[in-house]
């Protein structure tokens, strides 16, 4: 059962233009930038309290997501990154590790298109963002078209790993969960899950690349981290066992062990 | 008052509803068989073209993938029925606006068929059920917004005849927009548009001066809309209006009645997955904060839970003989604080040819002449407006 962790947060926001992104730090040490997937449950997992430890964590909430705001021009990923590297630049990041689960995942691969040079590395974790197979071919489950059952037995590779119990929480953060749902649908709809672009610009990407994957993500399966790894240059996989979809969740001893390997 | 027939064209001919998960959005075509379907077209229009000779007013709609409703594209049916009938007023219930790819192809669309008609175009603009979402693929986090620019292109396309203008919106780009042919009515058809949880669209409706329409809801929750867009209503010259749809029967006798809306109500026990019922974002975070909670699984399950009697009290089931029905909408009328047109449903599910002819005959003969001179709510002919 997930939960709130112990670790103290210092929560800001940081505005460019319209948009107000918010950001929480957890731990102290080098920094590391976390960019959570589209159910922000890293926040609740027993890694992230564990990696702080050792490292500044720092989280970007995106537009719509956490208590970020979400002007009406912001509908894709490209917009998030421009953002995001325009928040790195003013927190004066720099030379850091940047690790992005699922849809964060994607909006890492999104960043290091446009420009890697603060990235120290690039970690992907089960993430979104391209396009493998032909027309009909159903790269990334569909998590709006299928029964939430399905989607939870795809995503989990124990389903009690992802459980929360939402029946005590209060309305605020019931609040945040039922907008992180909305501006997911709001930014990934369609083209579901991924920019037909990306594809296009992973050749672009210089930092050292690890792709982090869980051996039974139902959600993105391992066939496709390996075409996609394959196309960013010298990018690695890591499968990490008895993990589905969210393995930094699921397996964090696994996981934590290749990203320590990875970014040390 | 006016009353519009309406059958929803469904095609009910499916396993039994405990062997399939949803009738909506999944279920294999291959349930669907053509030459049945050419029957039920057929049929459905004939009993459209029996309401027209009858005196009554015609509504059509459309859903797509679903078992629910045949009419995948209303504009088509519309344009049979353009001329197919002579007299009645062709209600789309509407245009499925947010959910097309170009506004624009729909004020054409509404401009052809209202000249072929005579100018019996009633216009309606829906922002679209859940379901529809995922036919069209459509964000469901901003149906509202598309429903609202897309009606503001239409409006615009329909009034403007001194040559093209192009628009540049949040949605839509489109340029050297210049209709032919324009609408036979002028300045423009009259706009209707439905709702049932949303407030804000229910007062932008009022001051814009359109039909408010909402279906199938318990009369309380009836009267708190329409007191809402009363209370909205702009003195704007244009016309407004209220709508309401129940399930309706007529027989010669209470029970008959009761079986033939039992039939009808096969329409309220459809059922969908979850997922088609609530896609993320087509209702707002204050809703979806009471499902997270388990409270909130769609918006109409509750209603369609209860039985027929219930149904029958709450006035979304219409049913009896001519007498009890024409009391019944009486008391709807005085329980809504009056409204306009009363849109019915009188065929869904089994409900059998004969049965659905016998339905509207009794209804246009025995029922609509006792209730046609229930006072209009807004006491503004479109005509007027028109001037």
């Amino acid at each position: 059962m997930l939960g709130p962790l112990s670790t103290p947060v210092k929560s800001d926001f940081v505005e460019i233009g319209d948009v107000k992104i918010e950001i929480e730090r957890r731990g102290k040490g080098a920094p590391l930038l976390l960019l959570p997937g589209e159910d922000g449950l890293e926040v609740e997992a027993p890694f992230l309290e564990r990696l702080a430890r050792t490292r500044e964590v720092i989280l970007f909430w995106p537009p719509g997501f956490g208590r970020s705001n979400r002007p009406d021009w912001i509908t894709n990923m490209d917009d998030v990154a421009y953002i995001y590297l325009d928040v790195m630049a003013r927190l004066g990041l720099d030379n850091i590790p940047v690790v992005g689960c699922s849809l964060g995942g994607w909006i890492a691969a999104e960043m290091a298109t446009k420009n890697d040079a603060r990235f120290s590395h690039l970690a992907m974790v089960g993430a979104y963002g391209v396009k493998i197979g032909g027309p009909t071919d159903r790269d990334i489950a569909d998590i709006w078209a299928l029964h939430p059952d399905k989607v939870a037995s795809l995503k989990w590779r124990d389903r009690e790993n992802g459980k929360r119990d939402l029946s005590k929480r209060p309305d605020d953060e019931l609040y945040v969960i039922a907008r992180n749902i909305e501006s997911c649908a709001r930014l990934c709809w369609s083209p579901y899950m991924h920019n037909p672009k990306l594809a296009h610009r992973l050749h672009r990407i210089a930092a050292k690349t690890l792709l982090i994957w869980g051996a039974d993500d139902g959600i993105v399966a391992t066939d496709y981290a390996k075409a996609y790894a394959a196309m960013i240059s010298g990018a690695k996989l890591s499968i990490i066992a008895d993990a589905g979809h969210l393995p930094h969740v699921e397996q964090p001893d696994a996981f934590l062990n290749e990203l320590t390997a990875f970014i040390s | 008052m006016d009353c519009y027939y309406f059958t929803e064209m469904p095609y009910p001919h499916i396993p039994p509803h405990d062997e399939i998960s949803s009738m909506r959005v999944t279920l294999p075509n291959r349930l669907f068989d053509p030459k049945l379907g050419h029957q039920l077209y057929n049929r459905y229009l004939d009993e459209y073209c029996l309401a027209d000779e009858m005196g009554l007013e015609l509504m059509v709609n459309e859903h797509r993938s679903s078992v629910v409703c045949m009419d995948v594209a209303a504009p088509l049916s519309m344009a049979i029925l353009a001329r197919q009938t002579k007299r009645a007023r062709l209600l789309i219930l509407g245009n499925s606006i947010a959910n097309r790819d170009d506004p624009i192809r729909i004020a054409e669309e509404m401009a052809m068929i209202d000249c072929i008609s005579g100018g019996r175009v009633e216009c309606g603009m829906v922002r679209g059920v859940t379901y529809e979402i995922f036919a069209a693929n459509t964000n469901p986090t901003m149906t509202n917004e598309r429903l609202w620019e897309g009606v503001d292109m239409v409006k615009r396309a329909w009034t403007t005849h001194d040559g093209d203008f192009n628009y540049e919106g949040r949605f839509w780009h489109r340029r050297n927009i210049n209709i032919w042919p324009r609408p036979y009515q002028q300045p423009r058809p009259r706009i209707w548009i439905t709702g049932s949880n949303d407030r804000d669209n229910i007062k932008i409706i009022a001051e814009q001066g359109h039909v408010f329409a909402t279906f199938l809801q318990p009369h309380a929750k009836v009267r708190a809309l329409f007191d809402l867009y009363r209370e909205h209503y702009a003195d704007n010259g244009l016309p407004g209006g209220l709508a309401f749809m129940p399930l309706v029967y007529v027989a010669d006798t209470e029970e008959e009645a009761m079986q033939g809306a039992d039939e009808i109500a096969w329409y309220m026990r459809t059922k969908a997955e979850p997922q088609f019922r609530n896609p993320p974002g087509y209702v707002g975070v204050e809703f979806n904060i009471q499902g997270l909670k388990g409270a909130f699984t769609g918006r109409t399950d509750a209603i369609r839970a209860q039985g027929l009697e219930y149904l029958k009290d709450q006035g979304v089931v219409i049913a009896g003989t001519p007498d009890s029905v024409v009391k019944q909408i009486r008391r709807l009328y005085d329980l809504l604080g009056g409204f306009d047109h009363l849109l019915m449903m009188m065929q869904c599910g089994f409900l059998s040819h004969e049965k659905t002819v016998k339905n509207i005959e009794m209804f246009s003969k025995e029922v609509y002449p006792q209730i046609r001179g229930l006072a209009p709510s807004m006491n503004r002919p479109w005509s007027k407006a028109a001037e």
